[in-house]
């Protein structure tokens, strides 16, 4: 029977409400408003997970985001289980089920625990020390390290939740509820600022709302009872929204922040189902205002981490905030005044406390005079040299100090207890300050970092900003909302603060113990079980930089990012190297500031929402008819057309004969299609194509070259002239969206004398390519009207006509070598014009045909694809295209790089044919090609490029580029693969139909 | 993540532009007349600074108008926008 420590029941906990959960398989009970650590706590519960390195048995320590211990495995087992989870920070539910991590067999008995008695092996940089020998090992080594690194477990089947974003934009963005966030929030919505305030946890108030110090007061109120009022006054303000559950995760540049709003995961299971889990507010803020708050630091002694050692201000939120005590022999440890009040916060209750240990030589403020009279012992100038208990603390020793306070003295006195609150003063969470840009300062008097320099608008405001007084936060908050909101008054003007808080402090950043450095373990980041003699052992063997130390110890590289101990780290360092804090600077704070889930950062794009995707007007006939497909950019093409079974070499070579002997349609709509008009396109295209545009007649296509302005092959495809003024250039599919991009920035910025004007009309048109020769007498009785006649209607020209009430554009063009017809169609009636081309065709045995097979097609003719025989390298010279290089223009994109010493290279690589001496072996792509075969090594002259077995010619077929090619025709060459070398021979890359009779067939 | 104030279009989202390198960069008028080292100092050379920074953005996903930003590499600060065509703002 585990003992009950609730006390005096919270307004905030609903005793009325019962509800039981699991934590490691045993069923225990909590009330609605409990963290999963509060009701842990009530059930004296403290030891909840094992550390990282050593396995040492560890215990909540904390009442907020910045736990390094208590992190769960969150309904294990189950889809919608969650590793890494800070109990403190899991409200419960009815069926909640938790577990500890990184212990095996169970929590309460982990065989890594052994790994704390080899500790003295394990020196910080232990994995790059030992597993650098010898260096063939690392294989073996490595399956060891991955198995024992990492917390926690990933779930293994599908998220069932819905993740979602938004986009929200306020003037005043307030972060942070505590006294400062709701009353900036207050006089910014007040005063008509869209205002929006979030804060992480489920209630608003911060520490304020259950503070306790009876000489504070605001308005002669207690505080907490001053700001309930306040926050009951926030539901009649307009302009103000209020988000809690929601975490700032990230503040980048320009005032743009991510937060995590977390809608379910406080809900029973069955109430989570079809509701939005956390949703990613992607916030743009016009000024921000930083109330963030301030994270109790603990201090660094000798074995400072058992469970029972808790933070003291979390020992208060227990105690006032959800009516838990966290033991009944409570000790706490200090170096300011704020362990007085929680000590009063026990006292007041009933609680046993045995003891305060103070590292001050004194204080005399009002709190402190009170924890005297209510008769607990105060030991000044005393500090913690070892604590006992494995699984939970079963008592302390301490030992006065010395002035100087490095070293301890005199007799030890052993205290017996079973929690110890430590308070070792307040550090700023500046977190989100520093990942916007803004810069920090050192205050030495404060032993804190300051925000210094703002690189947005922005203020920090409360304790973040360093004051940690009432009457320093309300007057401060004052100045800075009147200066940053440029108002003259707000409802801070007339507020009478009396208060008792004094801020004296003595700080030590790592306290001595009577044993040797040595012998003692000092945690300081407690998820990666740094101790101060990792980090000291770090500075001797020669680290400074602290991003240095950081990596090598792991100091503050855990799922808590260090935000307790990283100050200390800090401290120990200037005091070993003998800097100045300031000099030191601070290590980077990354985003996010709380772990996110992959759901919250993918939102709603999972599944077919995960990338956009572009169909075809004739993609649902591809459906209905069974063909596969390829993606081409963020395009859904036809690949092939499969029937009866057959495979995709099966189809694809039926396609390719069919396309040569009878007919061929191809889906065409996805290349760039755009429109160009304006008094000067056509020396517009002078300029952007290799060869001469002038002379185009009206009515006529051209093909053309593109290169980049390094002289390398960019993007083809053919224009056709459709008026004196007025042509449509095609791009590759892939290639459209860049040619626009990259031809506006010309016009734009180097041309924008011309008279041209561009449009991207991609989607308006839908495009079916027919071919082979039956496709004059298909698009006859399609178009009877049309003259097809070779004078009429010849090879490289366009009409303009009609398939019924349709208009459509005819060009006469050809990828295949074929006598063959693009018509193009608004994109609305492209599948009707498909379904009519295709009715037409039966009698002549039209064939589908997808990419694979025009890929094929194109390559018997040695026609090249940009992108797939061109990589960016090749100039139109290295793929034997001079024919379309003008020698008579002054200039166009990339001429003059054409004539760059290392651009006329006779040696360059070079397109040329392939064929491999038994026609039977088709060669693999991308395969290298060599001219010998008993050289070691053996010098790469090139790499096939395309191939492909042509139905057409019976054998294998390939295009290829290689080193000096063009002077190679005929010559012997070697493609070695794993198991054989594979004979070829150089020949014209042009394989079928090299006089283009065909195209007139 | 940049808050940029278009000069067409105005203040507008990062995520909406593309970053177009170094500005003020003149393609030359007559490339033939240029040797080697000439043309290569226009195609290949440019600056790489940490501090403030002439570049070319264009509004991709918006106007698709090219212009001019004045950046301070350092902090990110964006100091001027400008037209294209338009004098760089004297420091």
């Amino acid at each position: 029977m585990t003992k009950n420590l609730r006390i005096k029941s919270s307004e905030y906990i609903d005793e009325t409400n019962r509800i039981s959960f699991k934590f490691n398989g045993k069923t225990y009970h909590g009330f609605k408003g409990d963290t999963l650590a509060s009701a842990l706590l009530a059930n004296d519960v403290h030891l909840v997970g094992r550390s990282f390195k050593y396995h040492r048995p560890r215990g909540i320590m904390t009442s907020g985001s910045e736990e390094p211990n208590a992190i769960v495995q969150v309904n294990p087992g189950t889809n919608r289980t969650e590793p890494n989870v800070r109990a403190t920070e899991v409200e419960i539910y009815e069926g909640l089920e938790a577990s500890s991590q990184n212990c095996w067999p169970s929590v309460e008995f982990d065989i890594g625990g052994i790994n704390n008695f080899l500790s003295p092996f394990f020196p910080a940089g232990f994995y790059y020390k030992t597993f650098m020998w010898p260096a063939s090992f690392w294989e073996k080594y490595e399956f060891f390290i991955r198995h024992s690194a990492g917390l926690g477990k990933s779930p293994t089947t599908t998220d069932p939740d819905i993740y979602d974003h938004r986009n929200v934009h306020c003037d005043v963005l307030v972060v942070g509820a505590g006294i400062s966030g709701i009353m900036a929030a207050k006089n910014a919505a007040k005063n008509n600022f869209k205002t929006l305030l979030v804060e992480e946890k489920n209630e608003l108030g911060g520490s304020t709302i259950y503070e306790n110090n009876e000489f504070n007061k605001i308005d002669n109120k207690a505080p907490s009872e001053w700001l309930k009022k306040e926050i009951e006054e926030l539901k009649n303000i307009k302009n103000l929204e209020i988000k809690t559950r929601t975490s700032v995760a990230a503040y980048h540049q320009y005032n743009y922040l991510l937060a995590r709003e977390n809608l379910t995961d406080h809900l029973e299971a069955k109430d989570k189902t079809n509701k939005i889990r956390q949703r990613l507010l992607k916030i743009r803020a016009k000024k921000v205002i930083l109330a963030t708050g301030a994270l109790e630091r603990p201090l660094i002694f000798n074995n400072n981490d058992r469970p029972g050692i808790m933070l003291s201000s979390a020992i208060k939120k227990y105690s006032e905030f959800y009516g838990v005590a966290c033991g009944s022999k409570n000790v706490f440890f200090t170096n300011n005044d704020s362990a007085y009040e929680s000590a009063m916060s026990l006292y007041n209750k009933g609680i046993n406390v045995e003891a305060i240990i103070d590292i001050r030589e004194q204080s005399e403020s009002k709190i402190v005079k009170k924890v005297k009279e209510a008769g607990i012992k105060i030991y000044w100038s005393h500090s913690i040299v070892n604590t006992t208990g494995y699984k939970r603390l079963n008592s302390i020793s301490i030992m006065k100090l010395s002035n100087d306070g490095t070293s301890v003295t005199g007799s030890k006195i052993s205290i017996s207890c079973d929690c110890l609150g430590v308070a070792g003063g307040w550090t700023p969470a500046v977190h989100l300050y520093t990942q916007s840009g803004s810069k920090l300062k050192f205050d030495e008097e404060k032993k804190v970092f300051l925000p210094n320099q703002n690189t947005s608008e922005q203020i920090s405001v409360g304790s973040c900003g360093g004051d940690f007084k009432i009457d320093e936060i309300i007057k401060n908050l004052n100045q800075k909302l009147k200066d940053t909101l440029n108002i003259n008054e707000t409802d801070l003007d007339s507020i009478k603060v009396e208060i008792d808080q004094e801020n004296s402090k003595r700080n030590i950043w790592l306290l001595p113990s009577d044993k040797p450095l040595g012998k003692t373990k000092p945690f300081v980041d407690y998820q990666n079980d740094a101790t101060a003699k990792d980090i000291k052992l770090a500075l001797r063997e020669g680290f400074r930089s602290i991003e240095h130390v950081k990596r090598y110890t792991t100091t503050g590289m855990g799922t808590d990012q260090g935000k307790l101990g990283n100050m200390h780290a800090l401290g120990i360092i200037a005091d070993t190297a003998g800097v100045k804090m300031g000099e030191l600077g601070t290590t980077t704070f990354r985003p996010p500031y709380t772990p996110l889930t992959f759901g919250t950062i993918v939102g709603r794009n999972v599944g077919k929402f995960f990338d956009i995707f572009r169909r075809t007007p004739m993609n649902d006939w591809h459906v209905e008819n069974k063909a596969e497909f390829e993606n081409v950019g963020q395009w859904k093409r036809a690949w092939y057309y499969p029937i009866n079974g057959e495979t995709m070499h099966q189809a694809v070579q039926r396609e390719s004969k069919a396309a040569r002997e009878s007919a061929g349609i191809l889906d065409a709509s996805t290349l760039g299609k755009i429109d160009i008009q304006g008094s000067d396109a056509s020396e517009f295209l002078n300029r952007v194509y290799t060869n001469a545009w002038s002379k185009l007649a009206i009515g006529k296509c051209r093909y053309g070259l593109m290169l980049n302005e390094d002289g390398m092959v960019y993007d083809d495809g053919v224009t056709t002239r459709l008026g004196e003024n007025h042509y449509i250039m095609t791009t590759t599919t892939g290639g459209a969206a860049n040619v626009l991009g990259k031809l506006e920035d010309y016009l734009q910025t180097e041309w924008p004398e011309l008279d041209v004007y561009l449009t991207s009309v991609t989607d308006h048109y839908a495009t079916a390519s027919l071919c082979g020769p039956y496709s004059k007498k298909i698009l006859k009785k399609i178009i009877p009207d049309l003259d097809l006649s070779d004078e009429n209607f010849p090879h490289m020209s366009f009409k303009e006509s009609k398939i019924g009430n349709i208009q459509c554009r005819i060009m006469r063009i050809s990828f295949t070598g074929e006598h063959s017809y693009e018509i193009n169609v608004q994109a609305s009636y492209g599948k009707d014009l498909w379904e009519k081309c295709i009715e037409a065709g039966k009698e002549f045995n039209i064939t589908p045909y997808g990419t694979e097979t025009m890929h094929l097609l194109r390559a018997e003719k040695g026609f090249i694809i940009v992108g797939q025989d061109t990589d960016g390298t090749m100039t139109p010279i290295d793929l034997q295209m001079d024919w379309i290089v003008s020698k008579k223009k002054y200039d166009f994109i990339g001429k003059r790089s054409l004539y760059r010493s290392d651009t006329m290279r006779e040696d360059r690589k070079q397109l040329v044919g392939l064929l491999t001496d038994d026609p039977n072996i088709v060669l693999e792509e991308g395969a290298q090609i060599v001219s010998e075969l008993n050289q070691s090594p053996v010098e790469m002259l090139g790499h096939v490029t395309s191939s492909y077995f042509s139905p057409n010619l019976k054998k294998s077929i390939a295009l290829a580029v290689v080193r000096g090619g063009k002077d190679m025709m005929g010559k012997k060459l070697f493609v070695p693969m794993e198991n054989k070398n594979i004979n070829v021979t150089v020949a014209n890359p042009v394989f079928y139909d090299e006089k283009n009779e065909r195209l007139n067939a | 993540m940049f808050l940029i104030n278009c000069p067409y279009c105005g203040e507008r989202d990062q995520q909406e532009f593309k970053a177009g390198g170094e500005a003020h960069i003149e393609r030359p008028k007559q490339p033939t007349e240029l040797s080697d080292d000439e043309w290569a100092e226009y195609l290949f050379m440019r600056k790489n600074i940490k501090g403030v920074q002439f570049e070319r953005w264009n509004h991709a996903h918006g106007c698709r108008k090219w212009f001019n930003m004045v950046r301070d590499t350092s902090n990110d600060e964006i100091k001027a926008i400008y037209k294209m065509g338009e004098k760089p703002p004297s420091q």
